[in-house]
C-alpha cells in the first residue's frame, strides 16, 4: 500500500507522465451493450495485433513503469451510443468507430495507430442524408448533450483508480474531510438546487441536513441502485462506467451527515455493475479512501455492496431497507422518514446513484455554477435512457428544461417504424418514468422537461427512462403492459394495490379483447382513483398513472376498442380480423393443413377462406404462407 | 456414517454461512449464494439454515418466495432470460418467448424436461439500447429475432451433444 503515502497530487502527476508516453490510445467501450456485441474479443485482439506488430502496449497504466513509447489500450464504461456498438475511440484524434468487428482491427491499426489517418468506412453515418461524422465532437447525438455527470463515463478506465484521480477524482472528498464542516457541505448542496435523481425530486441538501441533525450513535448511508423501471439504465451505466464517482459522492455525504457505514443496493440483473462497484471499493480501500482514519481525520467509513434479488418494490426506500435487513422487501408507512428512523432503526440517508455521482462535481465547481443549468425549480442536468422506436437509442444527459423535441429529434435522430425504416412524422408519444409515469404526446414536444412541468401533465421524471413510441403503437396495450408489470410487482402488503391492480388489469384485458362496455371504462377510472389514493407506497400510488395518462391523451383509441371492437393499429390480437387475399392465394393448401382449429377451407389450386368464428388468430397460417396472402397480421 | 454424509453435503452451505458470519440480517445474500451453488433452493438446505441461524423456517420461506430471483424448483443448466422491459416489449420480446416455448417444448412450464433449459421472462435488464435482449446465463444477446433465438438454442444443444461424446 505504498500509494497511501502519496498525495492525490502526486498520483495525478505520476499518471499524467505515464500517459504522456502513449502517443495513441484505443478505448474500447465495455458497457453491457457493447460486451453483448463482442467488445471483449475486440479488446483482446487489439492487444494481440499491436504486439504482433512489435509495438509496446500499455494495458494497465497504474502498473506501468517503463519509459518508452507505448500504445495505450483500455476498456471503458458505457459511452451511451449503445445501438452502434461495439464502439472504439482513438485518441488524441477522437475518431469514433462504430460496429467494429475483429476483422477491422488490422486496418484501424494500420491507418489510425501507426499513422494519423481515419478509416472512413467505420465512422458513424446518419441513416437519413448519409452524412458521416468523425467523432463525438461532431456527431449530433453527442453535440446536443451536456455531459456533466456522465463526463468521464466512456473515456476513463473504470478499473483504474489512478485515471479517476488524474481527472480530479477524490480531491473533493479530501477537501470535504479536511477543510469543510458538515454544515458547510450541506449548505453547498442545498444552494446548488440539486434534487433527488431517483424520481421523487426531493431537495438533496435538505435531506442531508435532516439526517445530519439527528443525534445517534450509528447512521447509515444507502445508495439506491435498484433501478427497476423498465426502459431505464442510467444508474447501471454510471456504476459500470465511473464507479469511483459514486463512491466519492457517498464519502462526501458520509462526512456531511456523520455516517460511518454505507450500502450500495444494486439489482441482481446488473452483474457487471455489481462486479465493477465491488472492485472499485476494494481499490479505494487500498488507497485509504475507505476504511479507518480517512485522510488522517480520524473518521472511519466503509461501503458494502448488497445485491437485490429481483423485486421491483425494493426501489422504494422503506422496502429497500427491509430487504437489507434480511426481510421481505415490503414498504412501511412514512413517517417516520428514513432520516429519523431508517435502516435498523437508525437515521439513514438514502439517495439515488445519479444523485451521489453529482456531488463531487458540485463541490468542485460550486453551487452557482451548477445552478446555472436547468430551470427555475429544477437545476443541473439529468441523464435519460433514450430507447424504443428512435434511431439513436442510448444513454444521454441534458440540462433539465430541455424540450422533448430536442431529445427525440436532434439527439435521437427521429422515429423508426416497426420495420426499421426512419419516419420523422411518425412520432406518437414518449413514455416517461416507467410504470409510475405517463406519456407525453406531440402537444408536449416543446414543453421544457423538469420536475414541475412533468407533474402538471400527469407524468414524472422518474428515474429517467424515455421510451419513444411510433404511430403504429397501440396505447391501450402499452397501458396494459405497465399494469401487468405493477400487478406482478405489487408486494401484496396493502389491499388497494394488491387487489386494485389485479382488477385494473382484468378491466384492461376486457378492453383489448373486445368484451368491454362504456361502463368498463368508468369502473377503470374509478378504480384508478382508489388505488392511487389508498395505496401504501409509491408503487401503488403511481400504478394507475400510465392508464390515466393514456386515457387522457388517447381516449379515442380506448373508444375504438370499446365501441367499434377494433384496434386502430391492429395490435390487439383478439380484435384482429384475419382474411385471405384471393388475388395472392394460390391454393397451395399449406395453411389449411397447418391450421390447428381447421378454420381454413378451400379446394386445391383455388383461393382459400377463413371462418372467422373458428379462427383463434394464432398466426400459424401467416407464418406458413409463402405468398403473403394472409391479411390482418402486422 | 450418516452424519458424515450430511456434513459433506452441507459443507458448502457452512462455508457460505461462515462468510456471512451467521448473521440473520444477511439472509438474502446467503440465499443468493446458495442458489448460485445449487441452481435453486433445496428444501433440506432451507431447513438446515433455519436451525443454523435459529430463525423460523417460515421466515426463511417468506423471504425465499418474496423475491423473483429465488426458485424452489431446480433450474436448467442454461438459464435463458427474455427481457420484457418496455423497450424490448415494444420491439417484440413476446414473440421470442413463444418461439422458445415451442422450440424447447416447454408447454407453458419454465424448465425443459431434460433440465437443460429454463426460460424466464424477466424485468428490464438495462440493455435497452439493444432491444430486444436475450440472456443465456451471463451472456447477453442483443437485437435478436426469432431466427437468431433458434440459432442460439441450436448452438447450445450442439455443444452439449459434443460435450457428452467427449
Amino acid at each position: 500500500m505504498e500509494t497511501l503515502n502519496k498525495s492525490l497530487e502526486q498520483i495525478k502527476i505520476s499518471y499524467e507522465s505515464k500517459s504522456k508516453l502513449s502517443k495513441k490510445r484505443i478505448i474500447i467501450c465495455a458497457g453491457t451493450g457493447c460486451i453483448a456485441n463482442g467488445a471483449l474479443d475486440l479488446y483482446r485482439e487489439f492487444i494481440q495485433e499491436i504486439k504482433n506488430l512489435g509495438l509496446e502496449v500499455a494495458i494497465d497504466l497504474q502498473n506501468e513503469n517503463g519509459n518508452h513509447e507505448t500504445v495505450h489500450v483500455s476498456s471503458s464504461g458505457c459511452q451511451g451510443f449503445c445501438a452502434k456498438g461495439p464502439l472504439v475511440t482513438i485518441l488524441p484524434e477522437q475518431f469514433l468507430y462504430v460496429h467494429v468487428k475483429t476483422s477491422d482491427i488490422a486496418e484501424i491499426i494500420e491507418k489510425s495507430i501507426t499513422q494519423d489517418l481515419v478509416v472512413e468506412r467505420l465512422l458513424f453515418t446518419e441513416i437519413l442524408g448519409g452524412k458521416t461524422y468523425k467523432g463525438t465532437n461532431e456527431i449530433p447525438f453527442y453535440v446536443h448533450q451536456k455531459r456533466m455527470v456522465l463526463d468521464g463515463c466512456g473515456i476513463i478506465d473504470p478499473t483504474d483508480i489512478d485515471e479517476y484521480i488524474a481527472h480530479g477524482g477524490y480531491f473533493q472528498a479530501e477537501k470535504a474531510y479536511k477543510e469543510l464542516s458538515s454544515l458547510e457541505i450541506c449548505d453547498i448542496i442545498e444552494k446548488s438546487g440539486l434534487r433527488g435523481r431517483g424520481g421523487g425530486g426531493f431537495p438533496t441538501g435538505l435531506k442531508w441536513k435532516l439526517t445530519m441533525k439527528e443525534i445517534s450513535d450509528i447512521k447509515y448511508i444507502i445508495c439506491n441502485g435498484d433501478e427497476g423501471d423498465p426502459g431505464a439504465f442510467m444508474d447501471r451505466s454510471l456504476m459500470e462506467g465511473n464507479p469511483h464517482k459514486v463512491i466519492e459522492g457517498m464519502m462526501i455525504a458520509a462526512k456531511a451527515v456523520g455516517a460511518n457505514h454505507a450500502y450500495i443496493y444494486v439489482r441482481m440483473e446488473y452483474p457487471l455493475a455489481v462486479q465493477r462497484m465491488k472492485k472499485a471499493i476494494i481499490k479505494a480501500q487500498s488507497y485509504g479512501f475507505l476504511g479507518k482514519n480517512i485522510f488522517d481525520t480520524g473518521i472511519d467509513f466503509e461501503i458494502e455492496v448488497m445485491e437485490g434479488a429481483g423485486a421491483f418494490v425494493c426501489g422504494e426506500e422503506t422496502a429497500l431497507m427491509s430487504s437489507i435487513e434480511g426481510k421481505r422487501g415490503m414498504p412501511s408507512p412514512k413517517p417516520p422518514f428514513p432520516a429519523v428512523k431508517g435502516l435498523f432503526g437508525k437515521p439513514t440517508l438514502i439517495n439515488n446513484v445519479e444523485t451521489f455521482a453529482s456531488i463531487a462535481l458540485i463541490l468542485h465547481k460550486g453551487s452557482e455554477w451548477f445552478s446555472q443549468f436547468g430551470t427555475n425549480t429544477s437545476k443541473g442536468t439529468k441523464t435519460f435512457a433514450l430507447t424504443g422506436q428512435v434511431v439513436n437509442t442510448g444513454l444521454i444527459e441534458v440540462p433539465l428544461g430541455t424540450t422533448l423535441r430536442e431529445i427525440v429529434f436532434k439527439i435521437g435522430g427521429g422515429i423508426t417504424m416497426d420495420n426499421g425504416e426512419v419516419n420523422l412524422n411518425a412520432f406518437k408519444a414518449v413514455q416517461i418514468g416507467g410504470p409510475s409515469g405517463g406519456c407525453l404526446t406531440s402537444k408536449h414536444l416543446d414543453m421544457p422537461l423538469d420536475y414541475e412541468n412533468l407533474k402538471s401533465v400527469g407524468a414524472m421524471v422518474g428515474s429517467g427512462g424515455l421510451v419513444v413510441l411510433n404511430s403504429e403503437t397501440c396505447m391501450v396495450k402499452i397501458a396494459r403492459y405497465f399494469m401487468e408489470f405493477t400487478q406482478n410487482e405489487s408486494c401484496g402488503k396493502c389491499v388497494p394495490c394488491r387487489e386494485g391492480t389485479k382488477q385494473m388489469l382484468a378491466l384492461l384485458d376486457e378492453i383489448i379483447e373486445g368484451k368491454a362496455t362504456l361502463e368498463t371504462l368508468d369502473l377503470l377510472i374509478e378504480l384508478s382513483k382508489v388505488v392511487s389514493k389508498a395505496s401504501l407506497c409509491g408503487l401503488g400510488k403511481s400504478a394507475p398513472s400510465p392508464v390515466l395518462s393514456t386515457l387522457e391523451h388517447f381516449r379515442e383509441e380506448y373508444m375504438e376498442h370499446i365501441v367499434n371492437k377494433r384496434c386502430p393499429n391492429n395490435q390487439c390480437k383478439a380484435l384482429r380480423t384475419i382474411s385471405i387475399d384471393k388475388e395472392k392465394c394460390t391454393g397451395c393448401t399449406a395453411c389449411l393443413r397447418k391450421c390447428p382449429v381447421a378454420a381454413i377451407s378451400g379446394e386445391k389450386k383455388q383461393a382459400h377462406s377463413i371462418n372467422a368464428e373458428l379462427c383463434t388468430k394464432c398466426g400459424i397460417c401467416n407464418d406458413t404462407c409463402k405468398f403473403g396472402a394472409i391479411v390482418g397480421f402486422n | 456414517m450418516e452424519t458424515e454424509i450430511e456434513l459433506r453435503q452441507f459443507s458448502s452451505v457452512m462455508k457460505i454461512l461462515e462468510n456471512n458470519k451467521f448473521e440473520k440480517t444477511r439472509i438474502v445474500t446467503i440465499l443468493q449464494q446458495i442458489q448460485e451453488e445449487y441452481r435453486y433452493l433445496p428444501q433440506e438446505v432451507l431447513t438446515y439454515l433455519a436451525s443454523a441461524l435459529s430463525m423460523p423456517l417460515a421466515e426463511i420461506y417468506g423471504v425465499a418466495t418474496f423475491y423473483a430471483h429465488f426458485s424452489l424448483e431446480p433450474k436448467g443448466k442454461y438459464q435463458i432470460k427474455v427481457c420484457d422491459g418496455t423497450a424490448c416489449h415494444v420491439k417484440g420480446s413476446e414473440a421470442l418467448f413463444s418461439v422458445l416455448d415451442t422450440k424447447l417444448k416447454l408447454g407453458g412450464k419454465i424448465t425443459s424436461k431434460d433440465l437443460l433449459f429454463t426460460v424466464e421472462k424477466v424485468s428490464c435488464l438495462g440493455a435497452c439500447g439493444l432491444a430486444p435482449v436475450l440472456v443465456v446465463n451471463e451472456r447477453v444477446y442483443g437485437q435478436v429475432n426469432k431466427n437468431k433465438t433458434i440459432e442460439v438454442i441450436d448452438e447450445i444443444i450442439k455443444s452439449e451433444a459434443n460435450g457428452n461424446l467427449e
